[in-house]
């Protein structure tokens, strides 16, 4: 493609930078802002007078003594026990992650080798689960959980998030397995090995790339999950998300709106992290679905 | 793989499925079609020097029996259905009666909450889907046609506003279209009308929801058509280029055809996603003008008081909705699979 790029005139090439320079600030401005913004004082980030006050810091200067202040940081996570939430996400996200793959190579590995009708039935009733949206469910728990007494715990909650996961950790573990071929493990039954065993010691070690992969996509569900999380957890067990929400709630009252933005921008930064090393895997896992059929 | 294995092999996941999908769905089908129990009143006389007096109270200890018994509440068909929070059956009848033009027919059903939902749902189903397969076909051409270096952080950059959590882009966005954010601000200054406030006009609300759907999913579309992009035959597009086909041409007749089965792909998965749109509502603090069915059941669900039956029954008329649009890939991937 490089060599028709030289040779393609001028009209388009200036289409194309035009189209990536104005996509670039539509998909990068608003975090670069965001991040900037949360280190100043509210009436700079939302600033009746003037809105480049949010790049000088006009207020901030006057309120904090410098242009950058980290007075939203202190109040989310001291004050309003940001750090807990954080913790709490981070303890929900392993467990759902590590829960989801451990059943999800199962049933992948399975679905993938089994020639049977019943596994394409099985595939397709989980593509239906897959369509649910996850608050019509929620609605579904809520009277039994309150019954059992189990509302509010975090063990709840993931076993909820590992389930609604299932369907498209399935899915694409399938079609990871599809791609490993059969006479791998064929081969090692033949010289005696159970299909566990077969499955232990040939299939394990060739398919950690596939699981990798779900696994970023199963922490993604997980991190980024607020129906679920915002109903099933007590206060004290909240996730990041839900907690941001609840600042909107309460402290956009208060004016300290910068507690949100400074925990907004918290939220994201494990993320931007997570783009930036697994790219490649992103990648390959979005499209993996798509382009096999 | 034999039975036995099959089923050892699948047996948690199933489980789990079973579990936690599949018994809410039958939990929400049996509980929409009931309604809790009335308080049990019992009359208490009261006599003193000047005679007796009958009056009414609530009998707690026989209504909290009531309920221990029978947790569900009381059978109640389909009343919860047609009541004014959904179907709102009766409402739609008179106001079909009385009102004497379209416009002012849609313009009454858009007070009743049901339907409210199901219109800004729909219309932002069927607005954002297209738009981000447009969107995500131009990212992905230009993107395809930069130079190798520069693709990678172009890439890394177009995953962001996707990958972000749909509650805090939708803040992100939120606040710099506030009056006093850089956005709103500038608008203000566009329109010469220092009072315009995006938050305060239902259109305005309308548009901004949208175009958040857009920013958010247009990077899905972009990575799939790029993915199929970089497998586009060049023997073809060689022959069409030896045959004197332009660049618009090649597009047209190369391109385009062989990224037609993706745009499959994205339209269901985006009329799945977009169906459920619920964060985005609550970021935006927009429920004054415009609602979703998933935020209808979070807003039953939440408060003091959970109205668990209401929120049954629209979790119920979603699910149906999920279903119908869902109905077109489920005849696909039947038909393929009959195929093989």
């Amino acid at each position: 493609m490089s060599s028709n790029a030289q040779s393609q005139p001028a009209t388009v090439t200036f289409l194309v930078v035009a189209v990536l320079a104005i996509w670039m600030i539509l998909a990068a401005f608003p975090f670069l802002w965001t991040l900037w913004g949360s280190f100043k004082v509210e009436g700079d980030f939302f600033s009746k007078a003037n809105w480049a006050n949010t790049l000088t810091g006009k207020l901030t200067a006057v309120e904090t003594g410098g242009i950058f202040t980290g007075d939203g940081y202190y109040g989310a996570w001291i004050q309003e026990e940001f750090w807990r939430a954080a913790w709490n996400s981070t303890i929900v996200c392993f467990f759902v992650v590590t829960i989801s793959l451990t059943l999800g190579t199962l049933g992948g590995y399975a679905l993938a080798r089994s020639t049977y009708r019943y596994a394409f039935w099985f595939l397709l009733a989980a593509l239906i689960f897959r369509a649910m949206p996850p608050i019509t469910l929620v609605s579904g728990y809520l009277p039994v959980f309150f019954q059992w007494n189990i509302w509010g715990h975090t063990a709840t909650t993931v076993i909820v998030l590992v389930a609604i996961n299932q369907p498209f950790t399935l899915w694409m573990l399938h079609s990871f397995f599809k791609n490993i071929p059969a006479e791998l493990d064929e081969s090692a039954m033949v010289d005696g090995c159970t299909r566990f065993q077969a499955f232990r010691n040939v299939i394990i070690p060739v398919m950690w790339p596939g699981v990798i992969t779900t696994g970023l996509f199963s922490f993604l569900l997980a991190y980024n999950d607020f129906a679920v999380t915002t109903m099933l957890l007590s206060k004290e067990n909240q996730t990041m998300i839900p907690k941001v929400a609840s600042f909107l709630g309460t402290t956009q009252t208060k004016g300290n709106v910068m507690f949100a933005v400074s925990s907004v921008v918290s939220v994201t930064a494990p993320l931007f992290l997570m783009v930036l090393f697994f790219q490649r895997q992103i990648v390959s896992g979005l499209t993996a679905g798509a382009v096999k059929g | 793989m034999k039975h036995k294995p099959f089923f050892w092999f699948v047996l948690p996941s199933a489980l789990a499925m079973l579990l936690f999908i599949f018994f809410p769905i039958v939990s929400v089908l049996v509980q929409s079609v009931h309604v809790d129990h009335e308080q049990v009143i019992k009359t208490v006389e009261t006599c003193d020097l000047f005679g007796c007096k009958e009056s009414t109270a609530i009998d707690q200890d026989a209504t909290a029996a009531l309920r221990a018994e029978a947790p569900l509440g009381q059978f109640a068909g389909l009343t919860t259905y047609l009541d004014r929070n959904h179907l709102a059956v009766s409402e739609v009848g008179t106001t079909w009666g009385s009102s004497n033009s379209w416009r002012d027919f849609g313009a009454q059903m858009l007070n009743l909450p049901f339907y409210k939902a199901i219109g800004f749902t729909l219309t932002y189903t069927f607005v954002v889907t297209p738009l981000v397969i447009i969107l995500g076909f131009v990212i992905a051409v230009a993107i395809n046609a930069a130079v190798q270096q520069i693709r990678g952080p172009l890439i890394f950059f177009s995953l962001l506003p996707m990958m972000i959590t749909p509650l805090v882009g939708a803040l992100i966005l939120f606040w710099m279209v506030d009056a006093r954010g850089i956005i709103g601000a500038t608008l203000q200054y566009l329109a010469g009308d220092p009072d315009l406030s995006i938050k305060a006009s239902t259109p305005l609300t309308w548009i901004m929801l949208m175009v958040y759907g857009v920013w958010h999913a247009a990077p899905f579309a972009f990575i799939v058509y790029y993915a199929g992009l970089q497998s586009v035959n060049q023997d073809t597009l060689e022959a069409a280029r030896v045959d004197g086909a332009n660049r618009w041409l090649q597009i047209r007749h190369v391109i385009i055809p062989h990224l037609l089965p993706l745009t499959t792909f994205i339209a269901l998965m985006q009329l799945m996603d977009n169906f459920r749109v619920f964060e985005p509502i609550v970021s935006f603090s927009a429920e004054a003008h415009a609602t979703s069915l998933s935020w209808a059941i979070y807003n039953d669900l939440g408060g003091e008081t959970r109205q668990l039956s209401s929120a049954a029954a629209t979790s119920v008329l979603t699910i149906i909705g999920v279903a119908i649009l869902l109905s077109p890939v489920l005849m696909r991937t039947w038909r393929e699979f009959n195929r093989k």
